[in-house]
């Protein structure tokens, strides 16, 4: 409490912080010439003058462009300057559309190669990663939404790659994933491990682990049954018998791995693992996003639906079926479509990665048109543009597909 | 002392249920794992960071940084590893390694350089002490001799200058016309609205071209201007801080403007004060825009003096495998600020992004 | 010395008119209340006074000068809004002394008019508060406080007691009284509550639909209503409206035979109406005694009866079905179902209208 204050304060106002004290500085400042021009075009027109900045740059940076890019789409030679670009018709497209067959890019000309492989590989990226990473996001957003301890520490910990650079993303998973780096390390620690393990009396006690984790259940469930044995001894009959089986199954000799040898992850051609990891460590870095959303919208469903339908004996699993789920739909058309649209872009993390390699395993179609456009000697910009006119409709398309499902939905 | 019962009670059910469901087991591992799965790679990473270049060539698992001891050798011209000698009666004793002969090691005892004598290479165990090697992090080499190419302090300045200016530039340029769209009444109002909104659908990705064109003809290509400039006025930012500014009360500004207010102070004084808390989202997502930006400076920076620290990385990274330990301190750098960022404004950072939807 | 004209004012928005030329004229010193039923335009009307929406056509004149092209801040105004409109991000000190800023006032002067605005409005401990940390009584000082540094012409309030309960309604309004006794500026004010219109005003313009209905003093309206609305509006419990047509018509006064049956006579001018025409009746409900059933003007049957122990209130049907209260002084032992006769009040009393026009039929004078 303050103490009575022996007279009105008529004394000047507490000293102001500085921050406060050079903002309003800075404001009286500009004030003057603003004030100024107020005077001559009257208060209604500054509203233009307060647009002028952003109209100024986003029409120079984004407008603009989006209408040249027609244009240099139709246009060839290797000029930025748009004056000494001659222009070539559809020579371009019909470069990156000739195909005798789409799924083969092979039989494609160069820029068609490196257009339909871009994009095969995308939209497989795409495809195999939006589910994955929403199927997962959603059950950590479950998870997290339960009532659980600590709940802002979990989420903290899951957002934190978001904030992370896709090049220090990469140089991570780089380092872990080289042939000799710590993944390869550990796995051939955890195959000589194991090997010891079961060469040695760790063998009985890998029979006794595998024997209760599928025994012991196994039991309670035939203990509902069969009445007439105590359950304990069900229990350990069925831990016993399905020891043995491993044991008569696999042998000591079935259990030992193959002495493990390093994979080249990010390089193996032969394999999928590069694509595999690109799909890993792009997920690992967006997850957290992903998961934010969908848990601000499970937080935004009432809880007393919940506690409505648990007086009507609702079961937990019905409840998510028939409340969460649906009610989450909305939100999760949202993610939806921001993933894919993301995943269609996919570049950064891929190209510091894997470079697009090994040879064009993992090569996107932005990689494609980041390539066309400015590395080697010759700068197709012309190719490049043409491929963002095609990659820019299957955007449109997929967009406007979602929209039009969303508003389905939404009147259904 | 912490007992189990403690434990059980941390990780319960809060409402009154007692004991853990064995749902709540499977969610705390679920979680467990998960967490692991995030912040193992990124300690992995730092505990790298402050191993010596040998300790990165050898691959050692191990998680700390150890290094092998070593001692210099007689002739003073090079050094030589230190093992421990188990000998056939169990005793121990510190020896330098000396050479190999066959399936024996030529050693002598520390403090006996001249008696030489050899051990079975099974008896010899590495002598490792546990040495982080700061000056992955503080050679001034970086930069000079051991990498061209590697301009560290360079590069730190470059992505903050990056980062701040556009920052401060995106934050008054968007309030600005989020300001004019959100409150006042003028032609064509709802179409710059609509034009912008509908941008918001068109990815950066696919214009590239012509905005490399456009940059490259304002003279901006290997300048940080023309990393800065070309996304100042983001679609996002508008649309984000206009639907905050719809929700502040005109009666506000109207009696700013009995109170004799200009249309820049009620902006300045009022407004922008008052939308503190969209501009703060905005500041944060600028920053990790701008911090974590790649393939627009790859396009417009192409000469290593304007680098940015993520192209830096990135170049770094192709160019110089034998210089792993700097490449992984640089990173750890390189993670720092954003990371720094969101320790202290973890909530904020998270209940903004969920309420906005934006990344 | 401020003095407010508006002439043949009008309103459009799109292509929706929502004020119809009103004219007006208020004199220096005035406590003006704008009343009427909620979106008939009042805030409107006060808004293109304050400057912060242009007039559509016609003038507002300030000291005999058109001010229509003048922007709000530079016509010397200031105004309390319903919501008080404090900057929340400003300490109670900051909100009185932001508007005097910016008319770059020297230092020294704003704190003197702060400290003095503090002490009148009984604020001086909350200056550093923001209006977060303040009550609803002390948000709507503040609001007032900061009109009050200014010395500003004419003082505008909107609805400014409308957020507060009904005690510190009555408390603010004695103490905006007293502001206005103290100070003497021209004031407008604008409420929906007629009740607060009447204790305040010292000329009150009923609203309608972005009309003018009435301006005159408070007792005018209440005595001598122009028309069907304004009786309805002015006075609680409402007017009572008897319909009926016009028997016969003589120089001083009207015949009206009722619906509910038997006939009156209204001491009005009426011979321009033709006998027959529908009229309503209007009589106050503190304007009618009680008798027995059939010995009064009409029977009521009494289906409600309020006691509040000094004052009783009788509400219920006539015969022709149209209901009717009455005020009682005292108590009463009329009890629900009863059927009463009413006898209505003095012939002076009585208010004559026109259904067709809705005016009066003008009382002699
Ligand atoms: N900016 C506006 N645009 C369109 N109609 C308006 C606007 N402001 C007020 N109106 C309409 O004008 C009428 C009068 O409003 P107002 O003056 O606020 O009434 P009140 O008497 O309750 O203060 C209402 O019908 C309202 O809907
Ligand atoms: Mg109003």
């Amino acid at each position: 409490m303050t103490p009575p204050s022996p007279a009105p304060t008529t004394a000047s106002a507490p000293a102001l912080n500085p921050v406060a004290w050079g903002w309003t500085m800075l404001g009286d400042v500009l004030d003057g010439p603003f004030r100024a021009l107020q005077g001559h075009i009257g208060a209604n027109r500054m509203a233009y003058v307060f647009l002028v900045p952003n109209l100024l740059v986003f029409g120079l940076f984004s407008f603009w462009p989006m209408i040249l890019n027609f244009y240099i789409a139709f246009t060839g030679g290797q000029s930025v300057l748009l004056a000494e670009r001659p222009f070539v018709g559809l020579s371009n497209f019909r470069e990156l559309l000739d195909c005798p067959s789409y799924l083969d890019p092979r039989t494609c000309p160069v820029a068609g190669f490196s257009f339909w492989t871009g994009l095969w590989n995308t939209l497989f990226f795409a495809v195999v990663q939006v589910p994955i990473m929403i199927v997962v996001a959603l059950v950590t957003a479950v998870v997290l939404n339960r009532d659980i301890r600590a709940r802002g520490f979990w989420r903290a910990v899951f957002f934190y790659p978001v904030m992370l650079s896709p090049v220090v993303i990469a140089v991570i998973w780089d380092w872990i994933l080289k042939r000799r780096g710590i993944l390869n390390a550990l796995l051939d620690d955890g195959t000589t491990a194991w090997n010891s393990l079961v060469g040695g009396p760790g063998y009985f006690g890998v029979l006794v682990a595998f024997g209760l984790l599928i025994g012991w259940p196994l039991g309670s469930l035939l203990a509902r049954r069969v009445r007439t044995l105590p359950p304990w001894l069900l229990r350990l009959g069925c831990a016993v018998l399905a020891a043995a089986g491993l044991a008569l199954l696999a042998g000591r000799s079935g259990l030992t791995l193959a002495d493990y040898r390093p994979i080249n992850w990010l390089i193996d051609t032969r394999s999928g693992w590069p694509m595999f990891w690109v799909i890993f460590v792009y997920t690992w870095g967006h997850l957290g996003f992903y998961m934010l959303i969908l848990l601000a919208g499970l937080q935004a469903i009432p809880k007393d639906l919940y506690e409505a339908a648990e007086m009507d004996g609702t079961s937990k699993s019905r409840a998510f079926w028939r409340i969460t789920l649906p009610l989450l739909m909305p939100t999760m058309i949202v993610v939806l479509v921001l993933s894919l649209i993301r995943a269609f872009q996919v570049f950064d993390e891929v190209y510091v990665l894997t470079g697009g390699g090994p040879g064009q395993a993992t090569k996107m179609i932005i990689q494609h048109v980041y390539e066309s456009a400015f590395i080697g000697d010759a700068k197709r910009y012309g190719i490049a543009a043409a491929s963002s006119v095609l990659v820019a409709g299957l955007l449109l398309i997929l967009t406007l597909g979602q929209l039009a499902a969303t508003r389905k939905k939404a009147g259904g | 002392m912490i007992t189990t019962t403690d434990v059980t009670g941390f990780l319960g059910a809060r409402r009154g249920r007692s004991g853990l469901h064995w749902t709540d087991w499977l969610s705390y591992t679920y979680l467990a794992i998960g967490v692991m799965l995030v912040l193992l790679p990124i300690f992995w990473m730092f505990m790298s960071s402050i191993k010596s270049p040998r300790a990165l060539v050898e691959n050692d698992p191990r998680l700390l940084p150890y290094e092998q001891v070593t001692t210099p050798a007689p002739d003073g011209q090079r050094q030589l590893n230190v093992f421990e000698l188990t000998r056939p009666d169990g005793s121990k004793a510190d020896v330098a390694f000396v050479g190999p002969r066959g399936a024996n090691a030529r050693v002598y005892e520390l403090g006996k350089p001249g008696d030489i004598f050899e051990a079975p290479r099974t008896a010899l165990s590495r002598k490792d002490v546990i040495s982080p090697r700061w000056e992955n992090y503080t050679d001034p080499t970086i930069g000079s001799t051991q990498s061209r190419t590697f301009n560290f302090l360079r590069y730190f300045w470059n992505s903050t200058f990056v980062t701040v200016v556009a920052t401060l530039m995106t934050l008054v340029v968007n309030a600005m016309a989020a300001f004019a769209l959100s409150k006042y009444k003028f032609r064509g109002r709802d179409a710059i609205v609509l034009v912008i909104v509908a941008t918001l659908l068109i990815p950066p990705t696919v214009i590239l071209v012509p905005l490399f064109m456009t940059v490259s003809s304002l003279g901006m290509l290997n300048s940080l201007w023309g990393v800065i400039i070309p996304a100042v006025a983001t679609p996002t930012g508008v649309f984000l801080l206009r639907q905050y500014m719809l929700t502040i009360p005109d009666e506000l500004l109207e009696a700013a403007r009995m109170d004799g207010a200009s249309e820049w102070k009620i902006f300045w004084r009022i407004m922008l004060p008052l939308s503190m808390p969209a501009l703060s989202v905005l500041a944060i997502l600028s920053v990790m825009w701008r911090w974590n930006d790649f393939m627009w400076p790859l396009i417009v920076l192409t000469q290593s003096e304007v680098f940015t620290l993520q192209l830096g990385l990135s170049t770094f990274k192709g160019e110089l495998n034998d210089n792993m330990h700097y490449l992984l301190a640089m990173t750890v750098l390189t993670l720092m600020p954003v990371t720094l960022v969101f320790v202290f404004l973890q909530k904020h950072i998270t209940t903004g992004i969920a309420n906005t939807g934006l990344k | 010395m401020a003095t407010l004209e508006l002439k043949k004012v009008t309103k459009t928005f799109g292509t929706t008119t929502v004020i119809h030329g009103i004219d007006l004229a208020i004199n220096h010193g005035e406590f003006i209340v704008f009343v009427g039923p909620s979106g008939c335009g009042k805030s409107t009307l006060l808004r293109m006074i304050a400057g912060l929406e242009p007039v559509s056509t016609g003038d507002v004149t300030i000291d005999g000068a058109v001010v229509n092209d003048i922007p709000a801040a530079e016509r010397g105004l200031a105004m309390v809004f319903q919501s008080y409109a404090l900057y929340p991000h400003m300490s109670v000190r900051q909100n009185l002394s932001f508007g005097l800023e910016n008319l770059k006032t020297p230092k020294p002067e704003i704190e003197r008019r702060v400290a003095e605005a503090a002490r009148m409005l009984q604020m001086d401990k909350l200056l550093e508060r923001r209006p977060g940390q303040l009550s609803g009584g002390q948000r709507q000082r503040v609001a007032i406080g900061r009109a009050v540094v200014r010395e500003p012409k004419i003082f505008l309030f909107d609805e400014p007691l409308s957020n507060l309960d009904a005690e510190l309604r009555v408390q603010m309004r004695v103490e905006i009284g007293n502001l206005h006794q103290r100070l003497g500026n021209t004031m407008i004010y604008v409420t929906h509550d007629q009740v607060e219109a009447m204790t305040m005003a010292d000329r009150i313009a009923v609203l309608k639909d972005g009309r003018l209905e009435q301006f005159g003093r408070p007792l005018d309206l209440y005595n001598r209503p122009a028309n069907l609305f304004v009786a309805g509006f002015i006075g609680s419990p409402r007017m009572n409206f008897l319909t009926g047509e016009l028997a016969s018509t003589d120089q001083a006064s009207a015949t009206v035979a009722l619906d509910a049956g038997g006939s009156v006579s209204v001491p009005c001018m009426a011979q321009a109406a033709a006998s027959g025409a529908p009229v309503k009746l209007g009589v106050r409900p503190e304007h009618i005694t009680v008798t027995d059933a059939g010995q009064g003007d009409v029977n009521l049957n009494v289906t409600i009866t309020e006691q509040l122990g000094g004052e009783s209130y009788l509400h219920g049907a006539m015969p022709s079905g149209e209901g009717l209260s009455v005020r009682l002084a005292g108590q009463t032992r009329v009890v629900r179902g009863d059927t009463v006769g009413l006898r209505l009040a003095d012939p002076a009393l009585r208010h004559l209208f026109d259904v067709a026009s809705g005016k009066v039929f003008p009382p002699l004078t």
